[in-house]
Parts: C-alpha cells; structure tokens; sequence
C-alpha cells in the first residue's frame, strides 16, 4: 500500500474555512489526507501547535489564512506570516524539510483553490515520505 | 466534574452516510474516552435528532455534546440552543464537520470514514477542555449607516426611517440618486427611471429622522454590532447648505465651463453648480479644483467671485441669500450607529481598454450609460438622439456583452444588458421610426417578470437581432455603402457567416463591474469579497444580505449586478434585518474572548502592539496588561503572541486546540 501522508491543516474561520466549505458544497473532489483544525485567525496560529502537530505523527501541516488585506480581523495574517521565517528556520534544526509547511492565503470563495492546494501538498509530502520524528524522512 | 460526553453522527440523508460509514464511526467514538453515549441518526438537525441529543443531557446526565454532522458556520447555532434548552452551557457543545470537508469531497469509502473517525475523536478531545461561558448582552444603538445614496440606499433609509428609527444616509456625490437618476426609461414596464425615484430622493430630503451627509465620505469605522462609530468626512461644497436656496444664479453667473458628470461628459456645466435638475439636497456645490477664484486663492490673488458678487453692469445680482463660503473647510465628524447597510453601487466597464471597439476614437461609439442620458429629456440634447455632429442616425447597432461574459475582462454575465439594450432599442424604434436598430447578442437572457414577454415584444418592433459578439469596429470602408459609417464585423452564429455591418451609431452595452474604491471600502469595512470583486455575503442563498461582519449588510450592486426591482428587494430585506435587531433591544457579544492571567502576565506588553482592535491596555500600578472585553472580537493573535502563555483565547485555548490536533492524528 502507497504511503498516506498525514497533514494537520489550520485554518482560519472567516476565509479559509469558508473556502474549505465552499469545496465542499461544489462538491470538488480532493485528497483524504489533510485534516482541518479550526482557528477563528491565522495569527492564532502558535508556532508550537506546528511543534505538536510533528510530534504527534503528522507528516505536514497545512497553515491557511485570509489573503493579505482581507483578514476578518485586519492584519492577523499578516503575523503569522512574520512569525513563519523564524518558526522554519527552528524546523529545519529539527531536520523538517521546508515542504512539510505550507502557509497559504485561501479566500472564502477559493474553493477550487483549497482543493489545488491539499492535492497537491499531499503530493509533495508523499514525495517527502513518512516523517518519522527524529529528524529527516524514513525514507531518505 | 469528570466529563460525560454523549456523540451523534449525522446521516444527512444520503449526503454523508452514502460515502461515510456512519454505524463504524459511531462505534468509534463509543471506544473514546469518556464517551457516555454515541449515536448515529438520519437527520440530526430535525426536531427528532435535536431530541435525541436533549433526552440523552437529561437522562444520562451528559455534560458534553459532540455532533458530526455538517459545517459549524451551517448548524452550529442549531445544536448550541438545543443543548442550551436542555440546560447545557452552548460552549460544551463541539462540532465535526464530516460532510463539507469529507463525505461531499472525497470518493474512498474506507479512507473518507477514517477521516470521519479522526474528525471525531478530535471533537471529543477538545471538547473534553472546553469549559462554560456566559455570552454578555449589550443594548444595541437604535441609528443605522447607509453607505451609498442609490436606489439600493434610499430604499433602506426610507425603510428604517419609516419606522421611526434614526438613518444617517452617506453619499460621496453632490446629491443622491445614484446610476438610476441618470437612467431614461426602466425595463420591462417603460417607467421614467426619474418620475419613479425623484419622489423616493425627495423623501428622503425630507423624512426628520434622516440625516443625509452628501458630499461626504467614510474615513473608519471601528466597534461591533449595535454599538459602531463612524467617522466620516464631509467635504467643502464651499456653500452654507443651510442658507442656499438652490435657485441656481450662481451658475449662470460662473464663467467656467466643464464637462458633466451627471451626463457622461456629454454636455456642459459650470464650476458652481446643481449636480442634476432633481439634485436632493437640491444645494449648490462649487468644483474646488476648477473654480476660478479658489485656484486664484491658492496662488494668492483674490480673482473671479462673479457668483458671490454678479455682474453689476449688467444689473445681475449674485449670491443673494449669501450662501457661498469660500472659506469653508472638510470637517471630520463622528457618529454611532447600531447597523450598518453598504449599499456602494457599481461602476460601468470603461471600454477604452477594448482597443478594436473603438470607444474614444470613434465619435460615435456610446456606452451604455451616455446613451440613458441622450435619450433622456433632461439630458444634453434634451432627448434627442443624434450623433456628434447633429444629425440623426439611420442604423444603430447595439452591442452586448461588453466586458461582461468575456475570459479577458469580467467572467461573469452581468445580467441586466439583456435587458436594457432591448430598452435601447425600444426607445430607438419610438423616436427612430426610419432607423434599422440591431442586437448583436451571445445569448438573449430575459430572466424576470415580463422579461421574456418584453423582448418578444421587441422581436415584433422590427429589431434585427444578429446572434454572434461582435469582433471589431472600424471606419474603413470596403463598399461603397460602407463609406462615412462605422462598420461593425461581426460573425454571425444563426447563418455560419462573417457580416459587415454598417452603421452610424454603435451602442456598446458594458459591464457592470465592482467599483473602483471597493478594496478600500473592504478594507475599512473588514469586509470581505468574492473572486470577482464584488462583496461577499454570509450565505449565497441563505443569507445573501448579511455578510460576516454582524451588523454589516450588503444590497443592490456592491454585492452582485442585478436589476431594479432584485435591488430594491434586497434593500427592503436588509432593512428588516437591521429593524429585527433594533426591535430585540439587545445583542449576544461573543464570549469566545481573550482573558489575562494577571498571575503570569510578565508586563512585556508585546500584546498590545498585536491586537489590531486596541483591546489591550496597561495596567501601570500593577504592571499587567488589561483586556476591554467589550472590544475584544476573539481573533487569538495577542494568545499566541505572549511569550509567558498569561493570555487564554477563551473556547480556543492553547489545550483545546492541542486536544484537537492530537485528535485529528489520533
């Protein structure tokens, strides 16, 4: 049996949950393997959540906001996006590769676009294999 | 109290348990932690389901609530009361969206019910953590903000205000009226746009409990439902509105003449002038940057004030009520109003950007809305349609889909051109009874009442329809019949040929597209808009007034292009909406808030740099920082800033989101 990823996604209530939804009722089809947790902003978004997320056996975490100047509470994303660098630079101490992070702006009508999105990091981090918690992917 | 947690997983018919596998799921959560109970049920959000989750409260004494179902954003407060009427706090209650974000959405039985699983036991070990709250109640201020002065913005105002509520109607022009007080006739029933609105403008003047701020601007608006402050700046008319009487000496007298807008530039007025014959506020306003004497002011010469002084030897009189100000400044003011209804309008597609139409080289090519006003007996030619050098055309040729329906421009169909360029052609037929008139459509779309009855009406009046877009107008003659006229090339879909068609008079029926100020307006707003630029609402067919900002209403063009009547309906239903809200006297702030443990507080006051509501202050005796409840909206951003942990998101807490990502891997 191929590899399923894992991927823990946080998303944000005003626009990324939203679209999440709107992929839903069009009925877009995507890939099983992200699982939302919600957040009413992205710059709710602590960088341990991330931490804990690996730790607890995800392979990816799928980070996703209102785009830059639509955030519901002016400029939440805006943080998170700040705050990302630092948190990445902590990640690849870890040995966690950059791809296994993804931050994303999706809108509340970007439907189509979340399910891109999942698709397609489910498919990088297949690529990337198993993340196995002590550093680098299983598989390499 | 150790928690007791009872599970229901929801069928929706064939919607989630005809891809999820409802019985293993609800097995699952049997297995849980702390699960009392876990059901599965066809339609949870029925009476009987909302019973059953009732009952089990009272029976089983269950202390927590779990429901997979649908959405949050769609049941949510469904399930909230119906645990609240069971005498369980709304905030034990947790939701797993198993149907937007997977049944409707994945194909895999087996994988969309182990996703469903993980959904699930994520909801159970958050809601473990979750913990009682008490929603406050705040009086809601009875004063509501229209934001534009259209026939979408005069119908709410005039709603409201009949109630007996205060309205505060802004308009950045001169005077209301909007797109429709430039409109000739109206569609399907042939109404003077202006016999039916100019009665609405004129109550609007003078209904006592609305304040019309024309010629004004929203500069901020900052606050929650039923209790926002707006600040709004009123520009300089350079006229003291109270003493002008509107008679309108003052422009005769200005010796500056300059396109007007109210006339697509089409004809002429002067730098002091009445924006429209049926301007309400029926005042004069002076063109700040064209006006001769303010331009004199600014380089330090006292020139012109013809208007405020007259020509004495012609025994002119000017200004006799003294009304002109030239000292007269914006002035910034601030209000309070409990709703707000955005009802900003659209913009016409400028076609200037589709070089082969010509629009702007060729002097013959109108828009859409030039042609309302030719053909508008208060327009330039008083009525009379002619063409740039006088004379009457022989041929029209109307175009649709300008902008609209087009990859390149706007995706969307902006449903009204149908219609109104059948108008055009009615009134071309009536007043150009020798003139051949031609549509050239894609596709005639005369969705409404009376539509399609119009346009077979129009079939019968000697209209040619063409079916194909038009490619391209040019003005160079291949026939001898084609020199002097524009020629429009055109294939034509119904007979599988290309056509030449030659003309003196091209309409062009453009887009109605988001106006260019709307990010803007979104931004102040904290609105938010859809892909094609238009605001969005709450729920496309559930809530299409509402938007996510309670207390923030969207009608008329700002949310979609739509007609007359769609407009009006949707001003009259915000209305209502703002009406129920002000009825009830009261409303539900958030609890899900952000609290300081001033325990841990460090005093390090990064939080009060992130919180984008100015929410937290500092407690300089003790040296913590404070959270204003009533400003805090719960966005979390401060919570995850702290570096000392000393803030709790209240109902997304660091260990409820914890709970819930362990769940989601579990």
């Amino acid at each position: 049996m191929s590899f399923e990823p894992k991927i823990v996604g946080i998303l944000c209530n005003w626009c990324s949950y939203t679209g999440a939804d709107l992929a839903g009722t069009s009925r877009k089809k995507y890939a099983p393997n992200v699982r939302v947790v919600r957040v009413m902003c992205s710059g709710r978004v602590d960088p341990t959540f991330v931490l804990k997320a690996f730790a607890q056996g995800a392979d990816g975490v799928l980070i996703c906001g209102c785009h830059p100047g639509d955030c519901h509470y002016q400029d939440g994303n805006k943080k998170t996006a700040r705050r990302l660098p630092l948190l990445k630079k902590m990640l690849a101490q870890f040995g966690i590769e950059d791809e296994r992070v993804r931050l994303e702006w999706v809108s509340a009508s970007e439907g189509d676009r979340f399910a891109g999105i999942v698709n397609e990091m489910t498919e990088q981090v297949r690529k990337l294999g198993p993340f196995n918690g002590n550093g680098g992917s299983d598989n390499g | 109290m150790e928690p007791k947690i009872g599970v229901y997983i929801c069928h929706c018919g064939s919607n989630i348990a005809g891809i999820v596998d409802v019985a293993k799921v609800a097995e699952y959560a049997r297995s849980l932690p702390n699960v009392a109970v876990a059901r599965d049920y066809k339609y949870m959000c029925s009476d009987p389901g909302q019973n059953l989750i009732k009952e089990d409260i009272k029976t089983l004494g269950l202390n927590r609530v779990v429901v997979a179902s649908c959405s949050p954003r769609m049941h949510e407060p469904t399930f909230r009361r119906a645990c609240q009427d069971a005498g369980l706090n709304q905030y034990l209650f947790e939701m797993a969206n198993i149907r937007e974000h997977c049944s409707w959405v994945h194909v895999d039985h087996e994988k969309a019910t182990e996703k469903a699983k993980a959904l699930v036991s994520a909801a159970v070990r958050r809601v473990y953590y979750q913990e009682p709250l008490e929603s406050k109640e705040v009086a809601v201020n009875p004063c509501t903000l229209v934001i534009g002065g259209g026939v979408a913005g005069i119908q709410a105002a005039l709603e409201i205000a009949n109630s007996g509520h205060k309205v505060y109607l802004l308009e950045k022009e001169a005077s209301i009226g909007g797109h429709m007080a430039m409109f000739d006739k109206t569609f399907p029933t042939l109404d003077c746009a202006a016999c039916i609105l100019t009665p609405k403008m004129t109550s609007v003047g003078q209904n006592g409990n609305i304040e019309l701020l024309a010629y004004s601007e929203l500069v901020e608006i900052s606050g929650y439902i039923g209790n926002f402050k707006a600040k709004i700046k009123k520009k300089s008319r350079y006229i003291d509105a109270v003493k002008c009487t509107g008679c309108g000496r003052c422009s005769e007298l200005c010796p500056t003449s300059l396109p007007n807008e109210f006339d697509c530039g089409l004809g002429k007025r002067k730098a002091i002038y009445i924006p429209s014959p049926y301007a309400v506020p029926n005042k004069a306003v002076i063109d700040g940057k064209n006006c001769r004497h303010l331009k004199g002011l600014a380089q330090g010469k006292d020139i012109c004030r013809l208007c405020q002084t007259g020509i004495e030897k012609k025994g002119l009189p000017g200004c006799e009520a003294g009304a002109i100000d030239f000292e007269q400044k914006d002035e910034t003011v601030e209000i309070e109003i409990g709703n707000i209804i955005v009802a900003t309008g659209f913009q016409q597609f400028e076609p200037t950007k589709i070089y082969q139409f010509g629009y702007g080289r060729y002097d013959n090519v109108f828009t859409g809305l030039e042609f309302e006003r030719l053909t508008n007996a208060s327009g330039p030619t008083d009525g009379k349609v002619v063409l740039k050098d006088g004379s009457s055309p022989r041929s029209v040729a109307i175009l649709h889909c300008i902008g609209s329906r087009d990859t390149n421009y706007h995706k969307y169909c902006s449903r009204v051109c149908c219609m109104y360029s059948l108008k055009f052609a009615h009134l071309l037929r009536e007043k150009l009874p020798e003139a051949k008139v031609y549509q050239l459509y894609i596709d005639m779309r005369c969705a409404g009442s009376g539509y399609e009855e119009f346009y077979e009406r129009l079939q019968e009046e000697g209209v040619n329809f063409v079916r194909g877009k038009a490619a391209e107008i040019t003005n160079i003659a291949e026939k001898p019949e084609e020199t002097g006229k524009l020629i429009v090339m055109v294939e034509d879909t119904l007979v599988r040929r290309k056509r030449r068609l030659p003309v003196d008079m091209v309409i062009m029926s453009c887009a109605l597209e988001p106006r260019a100020d709307t990010e803007q307006m979104a931004r102040i707003l904290s609105l938010s808009r859809k892909a094609d630029g238009f605001f969005l609402e709450k729920h496309p067919k559930l809530d299409p007034v509402a938007t996510t900002t309670d207390g923030i209403y969207i009608v008329g063009c700002c949310q979609s292009p739509k007609d007359i009547p769609d407009t009006v309906a949707q001003a009259s239903a915000a209305a209502a909406r703002v009406l129920a809200i002000i009825s009830k006297g009261t409303v539900e702030i958030e609890a899900a808030i952000a609290s300081i443990d001033e325990e841990h507080c460090a005093g390090c006051k990064i939080c009060i740099d992130m919180c984008p509501y100015k929410a937290i202050s500092f407690d300089e005796e003790k040296k913590v920082s404070r959270i204003n409840e009533a400003l805090c909206k719960g966005c979390g951003t401060c919570v995850a800033a702290c570096p000392s942990g000393a803030i709790k998101g209240r109902h997304f807490t660091t260990e409820e989101i914890m709970a819930e990502i362990e769940g989601v891997l579990a």
